[in-house]
């Protein structure tokens, strides 16, 4: 307990520095605000990113329908934003996103995830269209034209600290005992079911927490863009997160993080380069996967207490 | 009586595209399971190659079609040999999002060489309409629904018939046990990939002609819908993906008849996840039993 405390502290101190480190830079002016976006979105990708590592990486279910919950978030706060426009009514709609979105998760996944492989990714991603189509369809929506004038509820402090909640909670989860179930599941189905794990249950879990979660990104994306419509949320936003996770390295948090960096500053270098800017991307999705195909950092982990270990290990020798 | 004829025969023309579409996923997932989400845009080129070869050295309809599937032949074949053959022993993962990549190469690409304007197809053929007990059919789409016919049945007759068939055939079963008895595995994939490719040309050019208008990002729903098509029939079966995509067409213009035109996509998608629930190995799949 007292060990852990101690590792604890270390990640909390990372976390404030992080905030400090960017709040001085903003204060400096080495951030401008086009750099404040390019921050916020990268934050927003790694809650999105992480959130769908816990269910591709730590579950073994590939999913491609992760846009569909993240609609469900930015709708859901959308509306409560623009009834209570203030800091509670971001909270509310915060909370009733992750409600409707782990519902729906629920209702999608029980049957689905029965399913397995490819089929359970073309079943996602036909639900996240279904899901997609719906809002292109409701008056309460207003349809294709989306929703406008979201109060911006958001800054970059409140995309820091979900990052680190999210973050923590999935941590957390990975390495708690039903993490632990979930990872075995990823590992053998046959072989999990065969010592006492209920394998539906827990695929369920991981999907609904990574939908839980997505979802807090999408309410974090519509409070700080201010506008949404439903072709936001498409087959190409699900795979947009998809390649920060494969990008990263399937089944590493810091992977993702790494990844959500590194795409975000290559989106931000190449926006001078216009319609070539989408044409270098793919090339440079292509030739990374060829070159590299597990990852950036494939399952490898930062960890402050292996570092500390290792120092200490070496401090002995 | 005479509108349900008339929606059946546009939804079997519209089914037709779709089935040649998903003949080729569903050939490239039986061989080397991969989602090949590339194949909607090499269908897009095919479209293109024909509104060029029509427009610039003034073919008519045959010549543009037969050089679009050698065209897209090319494509199909370049495209496995640089993006996909480097992934062949990497996780599959790795593979759909070289896919993925290459699909958004090629949007992106012709969007950037071309612009991404919509542009309307040459008629490389004069619009004629039959009436036929009241119902209305053009020369085009009896041409599209006879052209994706035989061109189906040939697919079949190749499968079947000839050496390099049978060697598909033996791959898709068996990789390792294909390479022991002396297939080029890799010869193989690479005809696999012609031919589904060949098919999506055609596809191309047909559609071109049939709705006139091509743009570079045309190939990606109903890329995705033949993918869909290809899962509703039984993924791996070359009858499945053309029943599939007939299955798509029709309900796709069922729905538009009835007046729900804005939800004629959720239709097909709510629909395949009914049947991968009920059939999770398609229409036509067999159940095969999971070994311990």
């Amino acid at each position: 307990m007292k060990k852990n405390l101690k590792y604890n502290a270390i990640w909390l101190a990372i976390a404030i520095l992080g905030y400090v480190l960017i709040y001085a830079l903003e204060m400096v002016g080495v951030i401008d605000q086009f750099g404040e976006t390019t921050l916020v979105l990268i934050g927003i990708n790694i809650i999105l990113a992480t959130s769908l590592n816990l269910v591709i990486g730590f579950a073994g279910q590939f999913s491609l329908g992760h846009a569909g919950f993240m609609a469900l978030g930015a709708y859901s706060s959308a509306l409560v934003t623009s009834v209570i426009p203030t800091v509670g009514g971001f909270l509310i709609g915060l909370l009733v996103g992750i409600l409707v979105a782990g519902l729906v998760a629920l209702i999608v996944g029980i049957p689905t995830l029965r399913l397995n492989g490819d089929y359970l990714a073309i079943a996602t991603m036909g639900a996240a269209e279904i899901i997609r189509i719906i809002l292109n369809n409701l008056k309460v929506t207003n349809g294709p034209a989306g929703l406008y004038n979201i109060p911006m509820l958001a800054n970059w402090g409140t995309v820091y600290i979900l990052v680190v909640i999210t973050t923590l909670i999935i941590v957390n989860f990975v390495h708690s005992r039903n993490g632990r179930a979930v990872m075995s599941v990823r590992e053998d189905e046959i072989a999990a079911e065969s010592i006492g794990i209920n394998t539906t249950k827990y695929k369920i879990i991981a999907f609904v927490l990574g939908a839980a979660i997505a979802s807090i990104g999408g309410a974090l994306h519509a409070n700080y863009i201010q506008t949404i419509n439903p072709s936001d949320f498409g087959i190409m936003e699900s795979i947009n997160i998809l390649i920060i996770v494969v990008l990263g390295g399937i089944g590493s948090i810091t992977g993702t993080f790494v990844a959500a960096f590194v795409l975000g500053l290559l989106d931000m270098v190449l926006q001078n380069f216009g319609t070539l800017r989408m044409v270098l991307y793919s090339l440079a999705l292509i030739l990374i996967m060829v070159f590299k195909p597990s990852g950036l950092l494939g399952t490898w982990e930062f960890s402050v207490r292996r570092l500390f270990n290792h120092k200490k290990a070496k401090g002995d020798a | 009586m005479q509108t349900v004829l008339q929606q059946l025969v546009n939804g079997l023309s519209l089914g037709s595209i779709y089935a040649l579409l998903a003949l080729g996923y569903t050939m490239v997932y039986g061989i080397i399971k991969l989602i090949n989400f590339a194949h909607g845009d090499i269908y897009m080129l095919g479209a293109f190659w024909g509104y060029y070869v029509i427009n610039q050295w003034h073919f008519s309809f045959w010549p543009a079609l037969l050089s679009a599937m050698v065209f897209c032949a090319l494509a199909g074949v370049v495209i496995e040999y640089l993006a996909y053959r480097p992934l062949r022993n990497s996780p599959r993962i790795a593979a759909l999002i070289t896919a993925i990549g290459v699909s958004f190469l090629l949007e992106n690409g012709m969007s950037y060489l071309f612009s991404s304007n919509v542009r309307n197809f040459p008629q490389a053929m004069a619009v004629k309409s039959y009436n036929f007990l009241g119902v209305k059919i053009s020369n085009i789409q009896i041409l599209i629904l006879v052209v994706s016919i035989v061109l189906m049945i040939l697919l079949q007759l190749i499968i079947r018939r000839t050496k390099m068939g049978k060697a598909m055939r033996a791959v898709s079963v068996d990789p390792d046990a294909a390479q022991l008895i002396g297939i080029n595995i890799d010869r193989t994939i690479s005809f696999t990939f012609a031919l589904g490719s060949a098919l999506a040309g055609a596809a191309g050019v047909l559609i071109g002609l049939y709705y006139n208008s091509i743009d570079p990002l045309m190939g990606m729903t109903p890329g995705i819908k033949a993918f869909v098509a290809a899962v509703l029939g039984g993924i791996g079966l070359i009858p499945g993906a053309a029943l599939g995509g007939f299955v798509i067409g029709l309900l796709e213009t069922a729905t538009q008849a009835l007046g729900f035109s804005a939800f004629k996509d959720a239709v097909v998608y709510v629909v395949l996840i009914i049947i991968l629930l009920v059939r999770p190995a398609g229409i036509l799949g067999k159940n095969i039993k999971e070994k311990v």
